[in-house]
């Protein structure tokens, strides 16, 4: 995602001049929207201590844009590639399913594994499995033989009710006493972020951006449709194998964060592509991610600095995105 | 209903008796399982200690099984009926997570209060949810058979996160969770009594039968049997969210069960309601209690709570339903 | 040319194509026509490898299209399916301009501009190139499906039933506009035809297919016979010569 590179390839003749503006205003204003969301997370109301506590926002809002980026490019892109704009990997439970691998795997190897493994092998070795989890899924759902959109997004949100009674499953057979476990879980926070795991996952994304960013114009392609990109010779197998190893990872990057975020992913991607009205992923990618970020930081900082709430956000995500999920819905259904 | 099963009608006698002697036998070996050593020949004799446990805390809490099984169940079949979808039922319109907010604000506002009142509180809640998922319904420009029970789940989604916000803010997270799983380990004689009332309505609701059928099959054909349509669908929906809501406050919320119960038996018995009603109840106090001795038997002497076993269950069961239903489900 | 060498294709166990072996020539208008289920659009999807076949080969050129790389297939061959549902939202302007992504990638050259203007020119597409996909009509949005494929600008076009969902005026104008491509830009154009009578007027070669096999190939006038039609479809068809072309009656 290649700002400037964008803003400076309008792609004459191909849109008209009143759209090219338009996706520049939207972008510019989305940037502007996310550096004051960020700036005002970090400066609003900063007294006393100020060095420590810059420190501690900093970490904060730097695990927001990760996480912020890292769930809106996998949701745009897992819309892509299963050509169904009303999905995305948080309501159809991946990240419930992320924490069921990471309860399996305590399961299967107890805590003990968890503790004396490298991290960065332990967490590999997560992914893989999610990207496994994730591409079977993908099959049996999104395969060949086209089924009705809507009873897809029902089975997707079905697979995450499972995910998430399996991982509570599992954590209380693996220790029945200990409900804390299933708590915290419950809730997206950023207050407990790892800072050894912040570094590492940053680059992680960061990685798979440039990846994205590689991929983004055959995925405008794939958009289309499976017949359409084969015809216009994009290996539309190996983009969309591409794609969702870029979702399982950035997934389980988000979720070993902070845990799951359910219905951010559907307001970034679908909001990114109202606002901007473009099907560009050179757009579309950048802009879902600005709105994120706008959404987490801002979000954030508002509760926290101008209401005096000290409500979890993602309470409040689930709410307002629980109920844009009905009325795009509803939208469809005018269609 | 969209299509009729292929083999409808009246379910053998002689399979609803065997359902029932199945019942009975893993109902009696209900009251044996458990922490506390309770045998049949102690019972018996009349061993006071044993005799204790059995009525304070083994039969109360079978009872409760059976009674919010069969009552969730029953509210699942009449639901179905009334919105003229198989996939709506409390658990896909938002009523059982308008009950649990309901509890919630009851708690809040009357804090010990007796249960009694927070059941009240939760019915009127279950009630304005339910009827506010039917005004949405009817926003709707064409009601696809997916489409209403995805815009219920969302509904409930929504329900529920505010439900958090107000706990969140009121620090009740934890106690909020004991609503929101639905759990029998904690039934005691003197704190399950009130789902006799769900009892009773599921009776109410059997003396209704014919007219929730009529009402099935749409207000078109209702009216032109002469039934009045929406008194019937009204007085439907005042008994699913009475009975949700007596379960949501006295044993939490079960999953699936409203769901998933009415459709397999419908799948093999038909749409009558007269007939499918019983087998209902019969099929839902048998798979709640199936569910409940396996979360008391994986990981003894642990229990694991009944809506964890049914939430596993019960979405494999909806995703088959779903996936692989076909044309018997009237999806294709 | 395209060859076709011994195409099986079975679904869930029934054949559908059974040992199918043509041989499409260079240059003109062919059609395929065949009553429901003879397997043309399955035959159409094997040749510009949107299905994978399950037995025997397809050449384009010599060149083996369960092989070939994807991208430098779509440069010689370009297909358009029956159904087009479109997930994106997209403009006309954009969506043609997706036919030179297998030359040009996501950038495009001016060159690769002025053959997008002059695709949107020859299906008259000028004054809705800038509307969405979704605000035309059905008859509109077909012709910026087929605008597409010609800005692709392959040797090869292949449509299945490009008279889908258009009126009488809306079908006579795209055929002549598909007569006009083999004849302007001397493509191979293969079309998957459901009415005889458009495939007569407008085709140098008919195949006739049934139950998964050729039944018949060969010029068009040859082609439309009671002889050959009849079989076919398994109907009584008379054929008459009205204003130059022949015509198949098979109504009453």
């Amino acid at each position: 995602m290649n700002l400037t590179n964008m803003l400076n390839a309008p792609k004459a003749g191909i849109r008209t001049p009143e759209a090219v503006r338009r996706e520049r205003r939207v972008l510019l204003v989305l940037a502007g929207l996310a550096v004051a969301a960020v700036a005002g997370f970090c400066f609003i109301g900063l007294v006393g201590n100020w060095e420590y506590a810059l420190g501690i926002r900093t970490r904060k809002v730097a695990a927001m844009v990760v996480v912020g980026t890292a769930i809106a490019v996998s949701s745009v892109l897992f819309q892509t590639v299963t050509g169904n704009l009303i999905l995305t990997p948080g309501i159809m439970g991946f990240d419930q399913l992320f924490v069921l691998v990471q309860t399996l795997i305590v399961f299967l190897f107890g805590a003990l594994a968890l503790t004396s493994a490298d991290p960065r092998l332990l967490f590999a070795g997560q992914v893989a499995a999610m990207v496994l989890f994730a591409g079977g899924l993908y099959r049996s759902l999104f395969g060949r033989d086209r089924k009705d959109l809507f009873v897809l997004v029902l089975a997707g949100i079905v697979f995450g009710t499972l995910f998430g009674s399996l991982s509570s499953l599992a954590a209380r057979l693996i220790n029945p006493n200990d409900f804390v476990v299933l708590q915290d879980s419950l809730f997206a926070g950023f207050n407990q972020v790892d800072p050894s795991l912040l570094g590492l996952s940053a680059v992680v994304v960061a990685a798979t951006a440039v990846w994205t960013a590689r991929l983004s114009s055959r995925l405008d392609v794939v958009a289309l449709g499976r017949d359409y990109a084969l015809n216009l010779g994009v290996g539309h197998a190996s983009v969309v194998n591409q794609a969702l190893v870029v979702v399982a990872v950035l997934v389980s990057v988000a979720t070993a964060l902070v845990g799951p975020l359910t219905f951010l992913g559907l307001l970034a991607a679908n909001l990114a592509r109202q606002l901007t009205g473009a099907f560009r992923h050179g757009l579309l990618l950048p802009a879902a991610a600005l709105l994120s970020v706008v959404v987490l930081a801002g979000g954030q900082t508002l509760l926290e600095r101008v209401f005096g709430m000290n409500t979890a956000l993602s309470v409040i995500i689930n709410f307002a995105g629980g109920a844009y999920f009905i009325a795009l819905l509803i939208r469809e259904t005018r269609r | 209903m969209t299509r009729p099963p292929a083999t409808t009608g009246r379910p053998r006698t002689r399979h609803l008796a065997a359902g029932t002697v199945l019942l009975a036998a893993l109902a009696a070996g209900s009251l044996f399982v458990g922490v506390s050593g309770l045998t049949p020949a102690g019972v018996l004799d009349g061993r006071p200690e044993e005799v204790r446990v059995l009525l304070e805390s083994r039969l109360p809490r079978l009872l409760a099984v059976l009674l919010a099984g069969t009552a969730m169940s029953v509210a699942g079949l009449i639901m179905m009926h009334i919105t003229g979808n198989r996939f709506v039922s409390p658990a896909t319109a938002g009523t059982n997570e308008s009950a649990a907010f309901g509890v919630l604000v009851a708690t809040l506002f009357a804090g010990g209060q007796a249960l009694f009142v927070k059941m009240s509180v939760a019915v009127l809640f279950a009630l304005v949810g339910t009827f506010f998922f039917m005004w949405i319904l009817r926003r709707l420009t064409f009601r696809d058979m997916i489409l209403v029970p995805l815009v219920g789940l969302m509904f409930g989604a929504v329900v529920s996160a505010a439900t958090m916000f107000v706990a969140y803010r009121a620090d009740l997270l934890q106690t909020l969770g004991a609503w929101t799983s639905g759990d029998f380990s904690g039934v005691l004689r003197g704190r399950y009594e009130l789902l006799w009332i769900a009892g009773a309505v599921t009776v109410l609701g059997y003396l209704y039968a014919d007219r929730f059928t009529v009402a099935g099959m749409g207000r078109t054909f209702a009216v032109n049997l002469g039934v009045r349509y929406d008194r019937v669908v009204n007085t439907g929906l005042v008994l699913t969210a009475v009975i949700t809501a007596v379960v949501v406050s006295t044993v939490g919320e079960i999953p699936f069960v409203s769901l998933i119960v009415p459709n397999l038996v419908t799948l093999v018995l038909g749409d009558n309601l007269r007939h499918a009603l019983p087998a209902t109840a019969l099929a839902g106090a048998l798979f709640v209690l199936v569910c409940d001795i396996a979360g008391r038997l994986i990981r003894f002497p642990y229990e694991i709570p009944v809506s964890t076993v049914i939430g596993v269950v019960g979405s494999v069961v909806f995703l088959t339903l779903l996936l692989r239903g076909g044309k018997r489900m009237g999806l294709r | 040319m395209i060859e076709i060498r011994d195409v099986t294709k079975r679904y869930d166990g029934t054949t559908v194509l059974d040992r199918v072996s043509l041989t499409i020539e260079p240059g003109g208008v062919t059609s395929v026509i065949g009553p429901n289920g003879a397997g043309k659009s399955t035959l159409l999807s094997i040749v510009s490898r949107l299905a994978p076949a399950d037995g025997g080969t397809v050449t384009v050129d010599g060149l083996d299209v369960a092989a070939t790389p994807g991208e430098v297939l779509a440069r010689r061959l370009a297909v358009l399916r029956q159904e087009n549902h479109m997930p994106v939202r997209l403009t006309v302007r954009e969506l043609v301009a997706f036919g030179r992504f297998p030359h040009s990638g996501g950038r495009l050259t001016p060159a690769d501009l002025a053959l997008v203007d002059e695709a949107i020119a020859y299906f008259e597409l000028e004054p809705l190139a800038d509307r969405h996909l979704d605000q035309l009509s059905g008859g509109q949005r077909q012709r910026a499906y087929v605008a597409m494929v010609l800005c692709q600008d392959t040797d090869y076009v292949l449509l299945d039933e490009p008279l889908n969902n258009l009126d009488m005026r809306h079908a006579v104008q795209m055929m002549r506009r598909v007569r006009r491509m083999a004849d302007d830009y001397g493509k191979t154009v293969v079309l998957v035809m459901h009415d005889i009578n458009f495939a007569s007027c407008h085709s140098d070669t008919i195949i006739a297919m049934k139950d998964g096999a050729v039944a018949a190939q060969g010029p068009t006038a040859r082609m439309m016979t009671p002889e050959v039609l009849g079989p076919v479809y398994g109907l009584d068809i008379d054929v008459h010569e009205l204003g130059g072309s022949r015509i198949g009656v098979y109504f009453s």
